[in-house]
């Protein structure tokens, strides 16, 4: 029985991950297109008309899934980046260095398509708000860190470096998270609660749904990305060499 | 359903701008990014074949 079970540490080298990888993407393509396809359907054909913000509330589905988006995967960053700091592994290192393009994307999404709401519901692009002003601090947090790792040629040192910001810059995430409780802002209160929810059902499945299929999105162009990250790393190793990929 | 026509649907009850501004943002950049992975993605196995091939003729020279 024995060798049936997985050796999970073997997928901690560069050189087993990057198969796995390569055939976990397709998997994650699918499943996002999917839920994107539900969510969209939901979101736009079976939600109802909001009573107070007519059909300007569907910015919902995709304002909160990027919302939520980059601050999870800066949670997973630092998380990546942490691992790789304490434990002096590449593979985690350059997972986080994989998540900080797309979390960025998020980060830019979400102020964008905050800024589309707010101008019709509140009269304006931008305030400068709690909420709003702690986001832009995260967007910028994930180019300091994408800028800082480009930055020092060794990339080792830079995994160190970048590592350090990722987990300093963390604090800011729950300052996000709880702002609109905190401080008394002009962006609104969570729309979810688990005692009870705000909105219907309907709306609620609409915005799952699209959080699972940008989720799903993430992770596909993270898998992406850290390929093409191992490739340029182990530039020097055999096993690159020997990709079929390299040889023909 | 709760569109009568097409025209009503893009019009989104007059937030059309906001709402397709935000949902046609976020489309393009889930095309842009792939794209621009892969980009690099060939670049760097560009560079692993040239850099066989220089190793492969440096060794038939020798």
């Amino acid at each position: 029985m024995s060798n049936r079970l997985i050796n999970w540490f073997r997928f901690a080298s560069p050189h087993n991950f990057y198969p796995l990888a390569g055939r976990m993407i397709p998997v994650f393509w699918t499943l996002s297109a999917l839920f994107g396809i539900a969510g969209l359907w939901m979101g736009f054909f079976v939600a109802p008309t909001d009573a107070q913000q007519g059909e300007g509330y569907r910015i919902i589905f995709v304002h909160v899934p990027t919302s939520w988006l980059s601050m999870f995967i800066y949670m997973v960053m630092a998380t990546w980046s942490g691992i790789g700091l304490s434990l002096n592994a590449r593979l985690s290192s350059m997972m986080a260095q994989a998540l900080a393009p797309t979390g960025a994307l998020m980060a830019f999404l979400s102020l964008w398509t905050g800024a589309f709401w707010g101008k019709p519901m509140w009269g304006t692009w931008w305030v400068w708000d709690a909420r709003l002003t702690s986001e832009l601090i995260l967007f910028f947090l994930y180019l300091g860190f994408m800028a800082l790792q480009a930055s020092i040629d060794d990339p080792r040192r830079a995994d160190k470096a970048g590592a350090i910001v990722a987990l300093v810059g963390a604090v800011n995430v729950p300052i996000i998270y709880f702002s609109v409780k905190w401080w008394n802002t002009l962006h609104q209160g969570s729309s979810i609660n688990l005692a009870k929810s705000s909105m219907a059902v309907t709306m609620l499945w609409g915005m799952l749904l699209m959080a699972l299929c940008f989720w799903m999105y993430s992770i596909a162009m993270a898998l992406t990305r850290v390929r093409t990250i191992i490739l340029e790393r182990e530039t020097h190793t055999d096993w690159v060499k020997e990709l079929p990929e390299v040889k023909t | 359903m709760i569109w009568n026509s097409s025209a009503e649907f893009f019009a989104m009850g007059g937030y059309g701008l906001y709402v397709w501004g935000s949902f046609g943002v976020c489309a393009l950049a889930m095309i842009v990014e792939p794209f621009l992975v892969k980009k690099r993605h060939n670049q760097i196995l560009q560079t692993l074949r040239h850099q066989v091939l220089a190793e492969k003729l440096e060794k038939e020279t020798l």
